[in-house]
């Protein structure tokens, strides 16, 4: 598997830190309560199929970024910076 | 049909004629008093025990392939109980204890072999950790001994203990640690539920689960709707799309873990030994084959099989750990979906929805632990109470951070495991 940084191109999956799905860009209030910081640290979707995922190119540029990919077939299908998208959903 | 030396001794001299089936092949019915949905290891061992220690007889095990063709059908069939924190300590240690009988328990040899694990150490550090780690399994009534090189030389003297990279420095032997055929385990459960009168049903896959007022009612099934006053949630790396059809989010990952095997060789490894610098393990199956594998490729992933980079890295820590297996040839590789859990710890528990329970998260380790979790999800199931060696394993600690159960100490987190 090899994944397309926005910045350096393609690169070998040996060279990205993977964090986990991309609810990690999510971070809820201090006092959002137990149920909405379980969502964010624990609980998951995990259904097979297209997934969206964090991870940082650490030994390229350092840039988080959030992959789509399918997870059944390995297939990656697209990679965004991960600032831009909190710029959008902000 | 028992199976005894005096029935293989009958049958070979008649022909084999007089063997049967391992087991029925039965239509669904309406009704079960329970349904465990998953026809693996711990779906058929929960099963088997449900009938065998709580009488609960009216079961129906579904599996939507074939019996035992998914990770127990997949692993490196290594059994062990050295686990240090309290909650797994005593599970495990029950387990292996079950391991111990379960050929008898089951009439149907599962080829159960004590030949010990060694678990080799690189530093000071891990050294000490070992020492610490022994002292757990002994205090909790299990078996560990420190070995230095001299004694490690005698038992393994194919490893290169003095390589400059990971130096061996010793090692920590858990002898009634093993391996068990890992298929037979699979087929010795299922053909003990089937005597007593569970249905094995294959080719039935589940596609909802009916919840009316918090109240668990039946399964839909490509093979129709079937109704059961409980159900149990056997589905390892599938278990997150299960638990999806009941509505419930799990905290867990699936992951792809590779394992690997050389071609038959002649015997050479008579035990099960494990490398912490690589995070490396191998042993030799009974036909000759080197089993062998490492860490998750470290992605989220349910296409059963990883990528190169993990492949390369496990081959050479087998390298640098016994230069000899360079002359094997690797003969098959294959990966499973591991449901990782956030700690690293299973979930046996109950969940919000009345009479529907989950069995998740054993992460890479699942094997070892079929038999004892198969009886304390029973007990489980019959009861409504925790076993007594299975009260830590709670769902809810993810919820409210008590009890979370991180046995590497590396960090209760989904990427950390």
């Amino acid at each position: 598997m090899r994944l397309p940084c926005p910045i350096c191109g393609e690169r070998d999956i040996r060279e990205f830190y993977y964090q986990g799905a991309d609810v990690a860009l999510n971070r809820p209030a201090p006092d959002a309560g137990d149920d909405a910081w379980q969502d964010y640290v624990y609980l998951r979707e995990n259904q097979p199929g297209e997934h969206r995922d964090l991870w940082q190119h650490e030994s390229g540029c350092g840039s988080w970024i959030v992959v789509s990919r399918n997870t059944v077939t390995h297939e990656v299908t697209g990679a965004k910076l991960a600032k831009d998208i909190k710029r959008i959903e902000a | 049909m028992r199976f005894s030396g005096l029935r293989v001794l009958k049958e070979g001299l008649t022909g084999n004629k007089g063997w049967t089936p391992h087991w029925r092949n039965p239509e669904p019915k309406a009704e079960y008093d329970v349904i465990i949905i998953g026809g693996g290891g711990h779906g058929l061992a929960t099963a088997h025990y449900l009938a065998s220690v709580y009488g609960i007889t009216n079961v129906a095990v579904l599996e939507k392939g074939y019996l035992g063709g998914g990770n127990v059908g997949r692993n490196t069939t290594i059994v062990r109980a050295n686990y240090g924190l309290p909650g797994n300590s005593e599970f495990y240690s029950y387990s292996l204890k079950l391991w111990e009988g379960l050929e008898k328990d089951l009439n149907y040899n599962v080829m159960h072999s004590q030949r010990g694990i060694i678990n080799l150490f690189n530093s000071d550090g891990s050294r000490d950790a070992a020492a610490r780690r022994g002292n757990q399994m002994v205090s909790q009534g299990d078996d560990a001994q420190l070995l230095d090189t001299a004694a490690l030389r005698k038992m393994l003297p194919y490893l290169d203990f003095d390589q400059t990279r990971f130096p061996i420095y010793g090692g920590l032997y858990h002898s009634r640690g093993g391996t068990a055929r890992h298929d037979a385990v699979a087929w010795g459960f299922a053909r003990a539920a089937d005597q007593r009168g569970v249905d094995l049903i294959q080719q039935c896959e589940v596609t909802g689960i009916d919840v009316v007022d918090g109240v668990v009612k039946g399964v839909q099934t490509t093979r129709g709707p079937i109704r059961a006053k409980k159900i149990g949630i056997t589905a390892a790396g599938r278990s997150s799309e299960v638990a999806a059809m009941a509505g419930m989010r799990l905290p867990i990952e699936s992951h792809v873990l590779q394992a690997f095997v050389t071609e038959g060789l002649k015997p050479m490894i008579d035990t099960v030994i494990t490398y912490e610098a690589g995070h490396f393990y191998i042993s030799q199956s009974d036909k000759g084959g080197l089993v062998f594998g490492g860490s998750l490729d470290l992605y989220s992933s349910y296409a059963s099989r990883g990528n190169l980079p993990m492949a390369e890295h496990v081959i050479e820590s087998a390298c640098t750990l016994m230069p000899a297996i360079t002359k094997a040839k690797v003969l098959r590789s294959w990966g499973g979906i591991m449901d990782m859990s956030a700690d690293g710890s299973p979930i046996i528990d109950k969940t919000h929805i009345d009479g529907l329970y989950v069995n998740c998260g054993w992460c890479y380790g699942g094997f070892k632990a079929t038999p004892g979790s198969g009886h304390v999800f029973a007990h489980l199931m019959a009861t409504d109470n925790p076993h007594r060696v299975a009260t830590k394993h709670r769902l809810d600690r993810f919820r409210t951070g008590v009890g979370i159960m991180d046995e590497e100490a590396s960090g209760s987190q989904h990427n950390l495991h």
